[in-house]
């Protein structure tokens, strides 16, 4: 569309960026209002804050709670990062040949994490390790965190290998390379990118997945979303916003390496 | 995948049954690829879920019965909590469809670097924690939060507003939340639009205003639907915004199935609960496809 409506002149649209501004301003300020409540030195909400200081990210670091769930939360997704993306990749590179009868079947049913709501998940999840004895455990955790994600894994790995062309990997088995062979010097190289970013993207769905975790996650395996949400609805501290701090930089993390993944694709 | 060009084959050449058994055998390794994803998938969701509706459609005693469904609509509090949930997931999506459509519009029209950066301030939230989005308008709205204190140094109130906890807020703290799943689908349906056609339309004299009514905006409407969809389904089912921003006096079905887990030894009602909400997305999206064409697959990220 951008350069076919050229035939109305910037300034004639002026209301529309205003609206624009306006609408984006909407989408990211609230998120970006936390960032200097995390460096007041008053324990009240107050913005903007009276005077500096970084005495909520000292109480952060220094409490056990935080960073054991921190550290859970962390190992929590890079787990998961490491069940889906081999899950992911094997599945959308089996199912992009397949796309009638079985093929589409499986397909729609790895699609299911996405269209049944997730508090009905996380609730059936907890009846089932119940019965397990999985609740509060990092593998029932990890299982629960790998349904949950690998549909959006198989998405973005699947985008790849339709932007690559097969018949190259049909010429290095040709050539005597063995199944295997081909697809990880020949395929797997070329669909590179689109398999970091889907990791991103699992790590971080994982990492801040919050209404499972609310369900079977607990204890000593407690996750950061977990413990923040619950702290939430007691009080609203600013440790809630240094925390917060903290995962909008993680955001801003992945945002830029799916950025700089997805120029080098292109 | 590409297709290699294979010369006919004669049935009777003995080359013919060889062919069909590799198709075969390769059809079933491709298909054995994705069988660890679908197990995990048939373990972690599908059998839950066949479970509850199993224990929905059992009494105590193992035998069939519809009580737990019934005893939903038995009590007048619950429908009131169905009607918070289709009201609130309504008044969203409309809330969203609107302020989407404007945003999504300027995006295509911007030159590619200032698309670009603008970009940002969609993904970005996309990528943050629900809990921090949310977490967000605590401090925008809260007692003594940006709003009342600015409010309090104009003079305009004495006493600081309670702006949080409540309809408002929720409904506030969920459009924030949902905006980015409508804007994505509708951008890329607009810029997936030929704007040979829009020209054509113009150079056959209709104005910019008609181009867009009769043109463009009939050409957006697939996205439009998709991503008001996926917006009102996500809706129906969220848990996280209404049980912060609600304060406790927003009951959607979500809260009500956290809270019938929580207090029941039993499983049956909440299972019930639960798949009536399992019921409420899936009538929805088969009402999304058959008025207006949204597919399943079309509803995803």
């Amino acid at each position: 569309m951008s350069q076919d409506t050229n035939y109305i002149p910037h300034w004639h649209r002026a209301w529309l960026y205003i609206l624009l501004a306006l609408l984006l301003a909407f989408l990211a300020a609230p998120i970006f209002v936390v960032i200097p409540v995390s460096f007041s030195n008053t324990s009240t909400l107050q913005f903007p804050p009276e005077s500096l200081s970084l005495q909520w990210y000292v109480r952060l670091f220094s409490s056990a709670r935080w960073q054991s769930s921190a550290y859970n939360s962390m190992l929590a997704a890079l787990l998961t990062v490491c069940c889906t993306i081999p899950l992911g990749i094997m599945a959308a590179y089996g199912l992009n040949s397949i796309r009638t009868g079985l093929g589409k079947f499986i397909s729609a049913t790895l699609m299911l994490p996405l269209i049944v709501p997730l508090i009905l998940v996380a609730i059936g999840i907890y009846f089932l390790y119940a019965r397990l004895g999985l609740i509060n455990t990092m593998v029932g955790l990890v299982a629960a965190h790998t349904m949950y994600t690998l549909p959006l894994a198989i998405t973005m790995i699947a985008a790849g290998l339709r932007r690559f062309d097969r018949n190259q990997e049909m010429v290095a088995r040709s050539l005597g390379a063995n199944r295997l062979k081909a697809f990880m010097t020949v395929t797997l190289p070329q669909i590179k990118f689109s398999v970091m970013s889907a990791g991103f993207l699992t790590f971080i769905a994982s990492f801040d997945e919050v209404v499972i975790a609310l369900f079977i996650s607990g204890g000593s395996n407690a996750t950061l979303p977990r413990q923040m949400f619950n702290q939430l609805r007691n009080s609203i501290d600013p440790t809630i916003a240094a925390i917060s701090t903290l995962l909008i930089a993680l955001a801003l993390i992945v945002f830029a390496a799916m950025q700089f993944l997805k120029s080098n694709e292109a | 995948m590409n297709e290699i060009a294979v010369p006919p084959l004669r049935r009777d050449s003995g080359i013919a049954p060889a062919l069909a058994k590799d198709a075969r055998r390769e059809r079933s390794l491709m298909i054995g690829l994705a069988l660890p994803g679908l197990f995990v998938v048939a373990a972690v969701l599908l059998s839950p879920v066949g479970w509850l509706i199993w224990q929905s459609l059992v009494d105590g005693e193992g035998h069939f019965t519809l009580h737990h469904y019934l005893s939903l609509f038995s009590e007048p509090k619950r429908l009131s909590y169905l009607q918070n949930t289709f009201l609130l997931s309504a008044e969203v999506t409309v809330i969203c469809s609107l302020l989407a459509y404007p945003l999504a519009f300027a995006l295509t029209v911007l030159p590619e670097r200032l698309r670009k950066f603008c970009m940002f301030f969609v993904v970005v939230p996309l990528l943050t924690s629900v809990l921090v989005r949310t977490y967000a308008w605590l401090i925008i709205l809260g007692r003594r939060g940006i709003v009342n204190n600015v409010l309090a140094n104009l003079g305009v109130i004495d006493e600081p507003l309670n702006l949080v906890y409540n309809y408002f807020c929720t409904v506030l703290g969920m459009v924030h939340v949902m905006m980015p799943m409508i804007v994505l689908p509708l951008y890329a349906a607009m810029k997936s639009i030929d704007g040979d056609l829009v020209r054509a339309a113009s150079s056959l004299g209709a104005t910019p205003s008609t181009a867009f009514r009769d043109i463009f905006f009939p050409l957006t409407l697939p996205g439009l639907f998709a991503g008001a969809t996926l917006v009102f389904v996500l809706s129906l089912g969220y848990y996280v915004t209404p049980s912060i921003l609600g304060g406790g006096k927003v009951i959607v079905w979500a809260i009500f199935l956290e809270q019938t887990v929580s207090f029941n030894t039993q499983w049956g009602p909440a299972a019930a609960a639960g798949l009536l909400l399992l019921g409420a997305t899936v009538a929805v999206l088969v009402l999304a496809r058959t008025l207006v064409g949204v597919k399943a697959n079309q509803v995803e990220l």
